[in-house]
């Protein structure tokens, strides 16, 4: 049993929304519609979003650190917002774990959207039905792609690689070996929802250095530079041993 | 949470037409036991259920503004094993069909004695039909409390506490119902519902003032710590992500200021307490049927104001991510 999901390192994220852009793009000429805006030049602009990256600003000035932070839906493993669907509607693929609505079962109560505790959900209020995040469902399987851009669009849009697309029940995967090596970590533990989709934090590459990787154990004076010859008088290494 | 009008009606006239059944049956049972000294006339409770089916049904049609594409709304009994929604859209025509049932043979004369225990309890053919419709009011009740209860994050929701309010102030509103209507009929019941009002509504302030209570002091289990995954206990939010509002900044807060909040919480908790209460008993000394409407009208309009606080009191952990506009 695979569970695609999306790895975002907080670390490389640079906040340029190119993942927005490209996901409302992509899902917005899909077949299942357009991804509605209402106002979207007016006084009070919404619209339906899969994706969104938002700032945060971590400590107080001038200790600070911004963080930007891609927030979509994570594509639980054990996803609450799938059981109190009264219809059927919302379901979790089992053969590859993406959490998907059914647009023409969905009966628009919200429910589910109450019961996402991460806010990922979004109503798209002309066609009156629960959307989310497919994972792009329609391009990863898609043979007519080269097998390169069988990818999400917020993936394949990333300037600085900070999303990795993956499975990450396969512990041989690159997104497995990321999560494990690099501390990945998912959203909102408290509620064991266990989410696929994970989180690498913001990480500092350094070098630790000991006080005795500073001072040359075998050079107590502290000189440095080339040493003078030994006197032509003294015997020689060569002329002591035969190796 | 964003208090949906139609949720609003549609809990609170499901509520009181559950209760107004379950009014009706208890007086009947009484009768049937002899704790009350004579049973109601037939039309008293073919007229009540009818009563009782107007308000379900009423809250049906509420509900379906609720719903997207109510169309569809066929559909939504197929995930009962899963879902409480499911579950109540299940159990919603079963209580009214059992309470067209009731009221039918009620209307149409067809009550007979099945048998009787001891020589002495006749049970009624209503007797049985009600205790069935009876039970499926309890677990309409169950499923209905249970959509909210059942959702862990809410944490304002999740308890036992949830569940006992829907019964008692769907009850305690059912029975001052029953208080006006029975003595609007004048049929001698007035008293007997009115104590049971009294005790139902006295019962559930006793519940719904110990979740305000426990609400009150309940800390949030998520924090901006949790939600974005950063430990440090400053974190701000600099931007969501979007200029304009979307679905997360409207569905999931009520967007009033702190004082209406309070102000609508402090209405319902005389609207629907002591105000009816003391309505209820100034009818046990007089024969007019006025004060008891009025108690009813009163603590239904409380009602509506408790189910709007009920939802604006709930704090979804989804707004952690939604503080700051730019």
């Amino acid at each position: 049993m695979s569970q695609l999901a999306l790895i975002i390192d907080l670390n490389v994220c640079v906040g340029c929304h190119a993942c927005v852009t490209s996901c409302k793009e992509w899902n917005t000429s899909g077949w299942a519609g357009p991804l509605v805006d209402e106002n979207p030049y007016d006084r009070d602009p919404t619209g339906t979003f899969f994706n969104r990256v938002q700032t945060y600003e971590v400590g107080e000035f001038p200790y600070t650190e911004t963080v930007h932070f891609p927030k979509s839906c994570l594509h639980c493993e054990d996803p609450p917002c799938v059981p109190v669907c009264p219809t059927g509607a919302s379901y979790k693929r089992p053969e590859d774990g993406i959490v998907l609505v059914d647009y023409d079962k969905c009966i628009g109560c919200l429910y589910c959207s109450w019961a996402c505790p991460y806010g990922c959900r979004e109503y798209d209020v002309q066609e009156r039905v629960m959307t989310k995040c497919t994972l792009c469902v329609d391009r990863i399987y898609d043979v007519n792609l080269r097998a390169s851009e069988r990818k999400p669009a917020c993936v394949l849009a990333c300037p600085t690689s900070a999303r990795l697309f993956g499975d990450v029940h396969d512990p041989t995967s690159e997104v497995s070996i990321m999560i494990r090596e690099q501390g990945g970590y998912p959203l909102m533990p408290e509620w064991s929802t266990r989410p696929a989709n994970h989180y690498l934090p913001r990480r500092r590459t350094q070098i630790r250095l000991h006080e005795d990787e500073l001072i040359r154990a075998d050079n107590p004076l502290k000189k440095e530079g080339v040493l003078p010859p030994p006197p032509p008088d003294q015997a020689t290494l060569d002329e002591i041993t035969t190796w | 949470m964003h208090p949906a009008l139609s949720v609003i009606f549609f809990t609170t006239l499901m509520g009181a037409g559950q209760g107004l059944f379950l009014a009706l049956y208890t007086a009947q049972l009484y009768a049937a036991v002899r704790i009350l000294p004579w049973q109601a006339s037939p039309t008293f409770y073919a007229l009540g259920s009818l009563l009782a089916l107007l308000l379900v049904l009423g809250g049906m049609a509420a509900s379906f503004f609720h719903l997207g594409r109510p169309e569809r709304s066929w559909r939504s009994a197929a995930m009962w094993r899963t879902s409480w929604l499911s579950r109540e859209v299940v159990m919603l025509p079963v209580t009214a069909g059992l309470m067209v049932v009731y009221g039918g043979i009620h209307a149409l004369g067809l009550d007979t004695t099945l048998f009787t225990i001891g020589g002495f309890i006749a049970v009624d053919l209503t007797i049985l039909v009600g205790l069935v419709a009876a039970v499926a009011i309890l677990g309409l009740f169950l499923s209905t409390a249970m959509i909210y209860a059942s959702l862990r994050f809410l944490q304002e929701w999740h308890g036992p506490l949830t569940v006992l309010n829907f019964v008692l102030l769907g009850c305690a509103s059912g029975f001052t119902l029953a208080t006006a209507f029975a003595s609007t009929l004048a049929s001698g019941m007035a008293v007997f519902y009115t104590n049971w009002a009294v005790v139902l509504t006295a019962a559930a302030l006793v519940t719904r003032g110990a979740s305000l209570l426990v609400n009150g002091r309940r800390r949030p289990k998520s924090t901006l710590e949790s939600a974005i995954g950063v430990r440090h206990p400053q974190i701000r939010q600099i931007t969501q992500g979007a200029m304009g509002g979307s679905f997360n900044t409207r569905e999931f807060f009520h967007h009033q200021s702190a004082m209406r909040v309070a102000a609508t919480r402090w209405a319902f908790l005389v609207l629907v307490f002591p105000l009816p209460i003391a309505l209820l008993i100034t009818t046990e000394v007089s024969d007019n049927p006025g004060p008891a409407i009025a108690a009813f009208c009163l603590q239904f309009l409380g009602l509506l104001a408790e189910r709007w606080s009920f939802f604006a009191d709930a704090r979804h952990p989804q707004n952690l991510y939604y503080q700051a506009i730019a």
